[in-house]
């Protein structure tokens, strides 16, 4: 039994130092903290998800009625104040704008988002809502950067919630310039907590919408591990017992 | 094996119990295996109510829409047609519409439907499921010259009446159905929402 | 209700041999009766078969080999799919947990000689199993259709193109169907994973077992309890397989089931490492990810792979780690079977592989930088030579003389490669990192010629219990 849990151990620990392979271009990764039985945190950002991203991106794997369902929003609400692209609830959350047009007004089509929490994890997107910065450099289309996407394609279009950040530079010991920090020039309708509650929610949102499963999954482990616990102890009794006649 | 005693009595409770919590446990996992054949949130969504608007449908023709997959009929009948459907009772195998599985109660009635000009239908034979061709009394067929009107199966020659109702001495067993429909205004109905549901 | 049972049996037992089987396969099946823990991994992969052919034919009846609807269609499963998440999960997780108690089983037959004389055919089963396995793994990972489904498909694809006289493009292109990884590719690949390989792979599995079967189990003394039989022809040793290992094997598939469930509903992804977090980007033939690394069970061959800086040689050597592995039982010839009577310098050469095969899968999984190339490289050769000094070990009457110039022999090949591959830029790194292999050799070489720590111990008649 002992070199079973040992081997256990093992896996856990392999598979804790995994997560360092999403890592995010040498920047510090920002913890988003998302709580997913948090509904009314996942329910806001679910608001800001169709609000401001839904535009150009989709997350055509996604069903209104699913997020209606799970996040206990009433047909009549979803309708009012999730669903502009689309009337009926079971659909889809797709968007009107054409690849080809995304292309051309961005350079590369907007990306679908339905999985971007599990390919670019949680902690990810909330740094990156986070770290859109002014760049006046006139290769940028939309005059912005982002500290963890280099030459992001899109625009910062939560700029009137956050604000306007400009980089904070900082030379290294070879003279070489590096951004050190970002600084808030222009404050926003939010205010900085404001703000990164409001990424918390939309990042819980886009983590929800990467597996809906996750909001049952955990609950069902419990019953399960518990059950099986159980009859393991069962299934000992029963060894002991027969294995009694070799003594 | 030594020649010690077994206790037999606790030997079996103990096989037994491993095997009922065993089953048990079987039956759990069976769940997501036998669930996951249910119809999807796709097919769902695909067979998700539709709406119809008919206001341009004229006496005696007839509208086709899917619904789940199912050709739905949506027929204007005039009054002339709605008096005759009372005076073949004895031709039809129920009348009164007394197979509670064929139509919501909102058309149990004697035109079955919930405004008596408007009839809607799943046109699916109730025999072995083709699809049952509308004929008129005044189109060319071989039903005979007192043909009202109707509903004719070519797969095995079922007859309907205007109501949908089935006559008798032909292979269906009972009336096409009446899916669960209600109206959203004169001329638009949902198929799929029962009325007073929504 | 019994009579009428026993009727039935008698009814049938006339016409199929229903009653024998159970009896040669497990009421009068007799096995050791010293088993250990380690002994709970053959059943648990019949378990884990028998899991993913189940949960591997429902997934089929959503899934749709197709590369453009491929990626969808899993998350249709994920999402849309009552239930389907779970199925999903529970054949990712049993993919990588089949792996997890294959290798612990083909340890557990290294450690306790269980290939040895007269079980030869078991391991070869075995091991056209496992390789099988990593056949059926490398084209279920295509089926996601994410980034690495198909970059990891380019590459071990790719690897076939390293025979020489253009065979080896033109075989590559007859793979895919294609001038890369595409819709025929995944088409096909998705026909082999779920027809033709699980079909072989269960008709292996039941040739492992009569194999098995016929000339009975080792234990971990490694003692043959056919040879001491009471009155009866009964080993004395043995017990039926049939009740008592079935009680105990029911007990370590629950325990089994639990850390596997734990894994299904609590960590499916692991941390990146069952499911790959580039996966959930669809496949993209223009851009190749970051960072690019098989599934964790295959990186130790990997790492042998990229650690030799030549094509056709790395693939040779790669082709030959796993080759090695076949030949065990005709390179291991010691009389003594368990390593409980084998030498201590015999415990430390297993040690020692263990460890080189558990880092080499590490290196597998991270960036090619020059340190973890060349450690790679000095990992293989310890690999290598592990197969070659448990030849060497085959025989204990060897003198001082031969292990010397084993030894010697074996340095100068060192040499003479390091020579080959020279490279001045990282000269202090192959200089370095070229005591590994020579404090190996020394140990395992030097150690039998001049200490006495490679004698066995006398194995006992019986097998050692309580």
């Amino acid at each position: 039994m002992k070199n079973f849990l040992g081997v256990i151990c093992l896996a856990l620990m392999i598979g804790g130092s995994g997560t360092v392979l999403a890592s995010g271009g040498g920047v510090q990764l920002q913890k988003a903290h998302v709580d997913l039985s948090d509904t009314a945190s996942l329910q806001r950002g679910a608001k800001l998800f169709v609000n401001y991203c839904l535009s150009c991106h989709s997350a055509h794997f996604m069903r209104y009625n699913r997020v209606g369902r799970d996040l206990g929003i009433s047909e009549e609400l979803l309708q009012e104040h999730l669903m502009f692209a689309s009337d009926k609830s079971g659909e889809v959350m797709n968007v009107a704008m054409s690849v080809e047009d995304g292309e051309r007004w961005f350079g590369v089509a907007p990306p679908d988002l339905s999985v971007i929490a599990r390919s670019r994890g949680a902690n990810w997107l909330y740094t990156y809502f986070l770290s859109f910065y002014e760049d006046s450099n006139p290769s940028r289309p939309f005059g912005v950067n982002n500290l963890v996407f280099k030459d992001v394609g899109m625009p910062h279009v939560l700029w009137k919630l956050q604000g306007r950040q400009v980089p904070v530079y900082a030379e290294d010991e070879h003279g070489k310039k590096h951004i050190e920090s970002l600084k808030l020039v222009e404050p926003g309708i939010l205010n900085a907590d404001e703000y990164r509650r409001a990424m918390r929610d939309l990042t819980g949102f886009l983590v929800y919408v990467g597996e809906p499963a996750k909001l049952v999954r955990y609950g069902i482990g419990f019953w399960v591990l518990l059950f099986l616990a159980g009859f393991f102890l069962l299934t000992r009794l029963l060894y002991r017992e027969y294995w009694k006649d070799l003594h | 094996m030594s020649e010690k005693e077994v206790d037999l009595r606790r030997r079996r409770f103990l096989t037994s119990s491993v095997s009922v919590v065993g089953g048990v446990g079987a039956a759990f996992v069976a769940v997501p295996f036998v669930a996951s054949w249910q119809p999807s949130e796709r097919a769902k969504a695909i067979g998700a109510p539709v709406e119809v608007e008919f206001g341009k449908l004229e006496k005696g023709q007839m509208l086709r829409v899917k619904w789940r997959g199912k050709p739905v009929w949506v027929l204007r009948r005039g009054a002339e047609t709605l008096s005759a459907l009372e005076k073949q009772a004895d031709l039809l195998r129920d009348p009164g519409s007394d197979v509670v599985a064929q139509q919501p109660g909102y058309a149990q009635n004697a035109h079955r439907s919930i405004k008596p000009e408007i009839l809607v239908l799943v046109g699916i034979c109730t025999h072995l499921g083709c699809s049952p061709q509308y004929i008129k009394s005044n189109d060319p067929h071989a039903l005979g010259d007192d043909w009202p009107g109707g509903f004719f199966c070519p797969c095995h020659g079922s007859k309907f009446d205007l109501a949908g109702r089935v006559y008798k001495s032909v292979p269906a067993p009972s009336n096409l159905v009446v899916p669960p429909h209600s109206f959203l205004s004169d001329t638009r109905i949902v198929i799929g929402v029962d009325q007073g549901a929504a | 209700m019994n009579k009428l049972l026993t009727c039935l049996l008698g009814w049938v037992d006339d016409r199929f041999p229903l009653t024998k089987l159970w009896n040669e396969h497990l009421a009068k099946y007799y096995a050791p009766k010293n088993f250990n823990f380690w002994y709970f991994f053959g059943s648990l992969a019949l378990l884990v078969l028998v899991m993913q052919l189940l949960t591997g034919i429902w997934l089929t009846m959503h899934y749709k080999p197709d590369a453009e609807r491929a990626f969808a269609s899993v998350e249709y499963i994920m999402r849309d799919v009552d239930w389907g998440w779970l199925i999903r999960y529970l054949h990712s997780t049993g993919a990588s947990a089949f792996f997890v108690v294959v290798y612990l089983h083909m340890f557990r037959g290294l450690v306790y000689g269980s290939f040895k004389q007269p079980r030869e055919l078991i391991w070869l089963f075995g091991m056209a199993i496992y390789m099988l396995l990593m056949a059926e793994a490398f084209m279920g990972y295509l089926l996601p259709w994410g980034q690495m489904s198909f970059w990891g498909a380019q590459v071990i694809i790719s690897l076939f193109g390293a025979l020489p006289f253009g065979i080896g493009e033109a075989l590559s292109l007859w793979i895919r169907g294609d001038y890369v990884v595409s819709d025929a590719t995944l088409n096909r690949f998705f026909s082999l994973h779920v027809i033709a390989l699980p079909l072989v792979l269960v008709g292996l599995v039941a040739a492992h077992v009569m194999a098995l079967h016929e000339v009975g189990s080792n234990n971990p003394d490694g003692v043959e309890i056919k040879k001491v039989k009471g009155s009866d022809g009964i080993p004395k040793d043995g017990i039926p397989f049939h009740p008592y290992y079935t009680v105990k094997d029911i007990m370590g598939v629950i325990a089994f089931l639990f850390f596997f469930a734990f894994v299904v509903f609590f960590v499916p992804e692991m941390g990146g490492w069952f499911l790959e977090h580039a996966n959930f980007v669809p496949a993209n033939p223009l851009k190749t990810p970051e960072h690019i690394a098989p599934v964790w069970y295959f990186t130790p061959f990997y790492a042998i792979l990229r650690a030799i800086p030549d094509k056709l040689i790395g693939v040779m050597a790669m082709g030959g780690s796993i080759g090695c592995l076949f030949l065990l039982p005709w390179i291991d010839r010691h009389p003594v079977k368990s390593i409980r009577f084998r030498s201590p310098l015999f415990f430390w050469l297993i040690t020692v592989f263990i460890l080189s095969f558990v880092i080499l899968g590490y290196l597998g999984t991270q960036p090619a930088t020059m340190v973890f190339t060349e450690t790679g490289f000095r990992l293989a050769e310890l690999y290598f030579t592990f197969f070659l000094i448990l030849a060497i070990y085959s025989s204990e009457s060897r003198g001082a003389g031969a292990y010397i110039s084993w030894f010697v022999v074996l340095v100068g090949a060192l040499l003479v490669i390091d020579f080959l591959r020279f490279d001045p830029v990282k000269s202090s790194l192959i200089m370095g990192s070229a005591l590994l292999p020579l404090a190996y050799l020394a140990v395992f070489l030097l150690g039998p010629a001049f200490t006495r720590l490679n004698e066995s111990r006398p194995v006992p008649e019986r097998v050692v219990w309580k």
